[in-house]
């Protein structure tokens, strides 16, 4: 068969079942009069169990029954196969002869034979005459006859001699019919203990299921009652594929939880305090101001203090809007290569504005599924912060690279087969870094260092970075710079950066990993 | 340019009325979805600018659907609380030409609106071409000249220049032009449009008597002809 045809034969087969079976199992669905799970597979198990059971005794009942049969059909044709052969070296006289012979010797008394000339006139047997039921030659046929004491079930066949005799032997088949009716007792029994043992076999498999479900049940009760902590126990069997799921979704929306928390302890504590020197500064020149100069002053910084505002509550919208992970639908394959130099080009004329120099190192990368605009801004802001950071005649490096990413912790990449590619963004500065401490609460909403309190911005920054690399199952890594020393070897677009000219600040290194390939995406 | 503003809140459709008379252009108003329908479908403006979210049973990308229906092909601005990119990206599908976000500041809403009305004007047809007082773009060759004299651009910077050049005596904001020129659609931190304009003014601007990039304060920059200055 040719590999087309060979594909499409199943599909359209398929194509054809499939509404079939859609429309069966929706109609089942709505009409299934049981609403309990447990009761359903309880049912659907016995169901099958007894189905089977019938299924095999009666397969076993039809073969023995039919092995009975046959074995006296065999009798009997190995016997006129025998008596056909004397017929045909000693005659017609031979023939009587051997059935006479065979008829005292016949102690059960179960044999039936009978010639008959083409008269019509018995020439030798047992029987005095000829069922008229026997027509043919062909075929073995079942009935009554007069046979000894009374009516017995008799199984006969005939042959036509070339003379014009005809001869019929046959077997007592009276035996048949009992055998029939033991077996068919035993097997009544048999099915009796069948659906006895599946009604038994149901009630367990409901119970197992039972305490499987409550197990989850009672999880996801404590958890709506307020208790987030909690989470269903892994017990190794395959209830774990949906406990593991219902606990990330916990873990989840538990981390939800703490965000929509954390974002109003944000808003009322951080947001207060721009709100509040706007207002102080329209007040105050509402109050005190002298001249219409002054009031115009004092209204564009309010108006600025606003603006500052409105781009605060637009990031952490962003932000909430990211991690609730709403925005899947813009993810495309793109390529990062030309995405990071089009980004190094519009911030290296700002670098070299504050006299500093960015350095690229963007090897040619495959394509990544992602948010384009959402990479772009992640790193626009890694870039910005750097920009803020660095001090003068500092370096910043954009470097980007494949890694191969082991299955996370998470589990979020224990789908796939071992690990996984990732793309590693990193944006390393050259200015004062952070402390440990620090790093691990960067990317908190409006979290700011200590010796960042001086700068402008707002410590949104890496909180949006933090988002969009969640958004991707990526994620945001904070270490010390140690500027100039790449622990990889990179193709080399600039210049090497000259040590002699870097302050020696440890320098921050801020990589965001994105993997190739976002798990559950198509 | 003849405007039409179809705005619920009276505050806002007021600041904006001003504003924008005050720049010299003549504007309706219409305070619900149905009269602004009855206005935008019986009269012919220039630039419609849109609230979404609007009282009266019609909101406004149903008025947008209803012209774009009709073969109806007004630049329309909404302008809209509704920030979420999704939204922007609803409102752009159903047939607007910008989206401009609540708070907004008067100056961008200025020229993004003033941006929009020029486009639809009929000199905006296939150029090879622009021409501002004494800069010249052959947008084929992709060269730049002014007073005869070639001037060496990098490729971004020919495009920057290409934006002005096409929106020449209107305001551009930072915004526009790191949508328009780079596709960026975030708030950089760092002053990075203004490093790259005074980067295009350096080569523009500098070796020549007379400005033709002019900063616009709290709002952006603008390419005015050297020709007609001072009158």
């Amino acid at each position: 068969m040719p590999p087309a045809q060979a594909g499409k034969a199943p599909h359209r087969s398929k194509g054809r079942l499939r509404p079939v079976m859609q429309r069966l199992s929706r109609h089942l669905h709505q009409h299934w009069p049981v609403r309990s799970v447990g009761l359903t597979f309880a049912m659907v198990y016995g169901g099958v169990f007894v189905v089977s059971a019938i299924m095999f005794l009666s397969f076993t009942w039809w073969n023995t029954a039919r092995l009975l049969n046959d074995h006296i059909e065999h009798a009997i044709t190995h016997d006129a196969s025998d008596l056909l052969a004397r017929w045909a070296t000693a005659g017609s006289g031979g023939l009587s002869h051997a059935l006479r012979l065979r008829i005292e010797q016949d102690i059960g008394g179960d044999a039936i034979y009978l010639l008959i000339s083409p008269q019509g006139q018995a020439e030798g047997g047992n029987i005095d005459r000829w069922p008229v039921q026997v027509a043919g030659t062909k075929r073995f046929y079942q009935l009554s006859l007069r046979h000894g004491g009374g009516e017995m079930p008799v199984m006969v066949h005939s042959w036509a001699l070339p003379d014009g005799q005809r001869l019929l032997v046959g077997r007592d088949v009276k035996a048949l019919p009992m055998m029939r009716k033991v077996m068919t007792q035993a097997f009544l029994w048999c099915l009796l203990m069948v659906v006895l043992l599946a009604l038994g076999g149901a009630l367990i498999v409901q119970t197992l299921f039972r305490h499987m479900v409550t197990a989850v049940a009672r999880t996801t009760a404590a958890i709506a009652e307020g208790d987030l902590s909690r989470r269903i126990p892994l017990n190794g069997s395959e209830t774990d594929l949906v406990a593991v799921t219902v606990n990330r979704m916990l873990t989840r929306i538990d981390k939800l939880m703490r965000g929509v928390r954390q974002v109003s302890n944000a808003i009322a504590h951080d947001l207060r305090t721009p709100i509040t020197r706007a207002r102080t500064r329209l007040e105050d020149a509402a109050l005190h101001a002298k001249t219409t100069q002054e009031l115009h002053a004092a209204i564009e910084e309010a108006v600025a203090d606003c603006d500052h505002i409105t781009a605060i509550f637009d990031a952490l919208l962003r932000i909430a809007q990211i991690e609730a992970g709403a925005r899947r639908q813009a993810f495309a394959p793109a390529n990062p290569t030309q995405l990071l130099r089009s980004l190094a080009e519009l911030y290296e004329a700002v670098t070299e504005d504050a006299g500093l120099k960015l350095l690229l190192y963007v090897p040619e990368l495959p394509d990544i599924v992602c948010d384009q605009h959402m990479v772009s801004q992640a790193v626009a802001n890694l870039l910005d912060n750097a920009i803020k950071f660095s001090p003068p005649h500092g370096t910043i490096t954009l470097s980007a690279r494949l890694v191969r990413q082991p299955p996370g912790p998470t589990g979020v990449h224990a789908r796939a087969d071992g690990p996984r590619q990732a793309l590693e963004i990193t944006v390393t500065d050259a200015g004062p870094g952070m402390l440990p401490a620090d790093m691990a609460r960067a990317t908190a909403r409006f979290f700011r260092a200590e010796a960042a309190r001086s700068t402008p911005g707002s410590g949104l920054g890496l909180s949006l970075v933090h988002a969009i690399a969640g958004l991707h199952h990526g994620e945001i890594r904070l270490a010390s710079g140690q500027h100039g020393t790449m622990d990889h070897p990179l193709e080399n677009t600039r210049t090497d950066p000259s040590p002699a000219t870097l302050p020696a600040l440890p320098g921050l290194r801020a990589t965001l990993v994105l993997p190739l390939q976002a798990p559950g995406d198509h | 340019m003849r405007l039409l503003i179809v705005e619920d809140d009276p505050t806002v459709r007021n600041f904006i009325l001003k504003g924008l008379r005050e720049s010299g252009h003549v504007a309706d108003e219409a305070a619900n979805g149905k009269d602004g329908l009855f206005l935008a479908v019986s009269e012919a403006y220039d630039v419609i600018i849109l609230d979404r979210m609007l009282p009266g049973g019609i909101d406004g990308l149903n008025i947008l659907e209803t012209l774009r229906a009709q073969d109806n092909h007004t630049p329309v601005l909404v302008l809209s609380a509704l920030a979420d990119v999704d939204e922007r990206v609803a409102g752009l599908k159903a047939g607007s030409d910008d989206y401009v976000t609540k708070p907004f500041a008067f100056s961008e809403l200025l020229a993004r609106v003033e941006a929009l009305g020029r486009r639809s004007s009929p000199e905006n047809a296939p150029r090879t071409n622009i021409e501002v007082g004494t800069l010249s773009l052959d947008l084929l060759a992709r060269e730049v000249r002014r007073d005869g004299k070639r001037i060496l651009v990098q490729p971004r910077e020919f495009r920057l220049l290409e934006f002005l050049a096409r929106h020449a005596g209107q305001v551009v904001t930072r915004t526009m032009l790191l949508e328009k020129v780079w596709d960026y659609h975030f708030d950089p931190q760092t002053n990075v449009i203004d490093v790259h304009v005074s980067r295009l003014r350096q080569k523009v601007d500098k070796p020549f008597e007379r400005p033709l990039i002019h900063t616009v304060r709290n709002a952006g920059y603008i390419l005015r002809s050297d020709l007609d200055e001072g009158s």
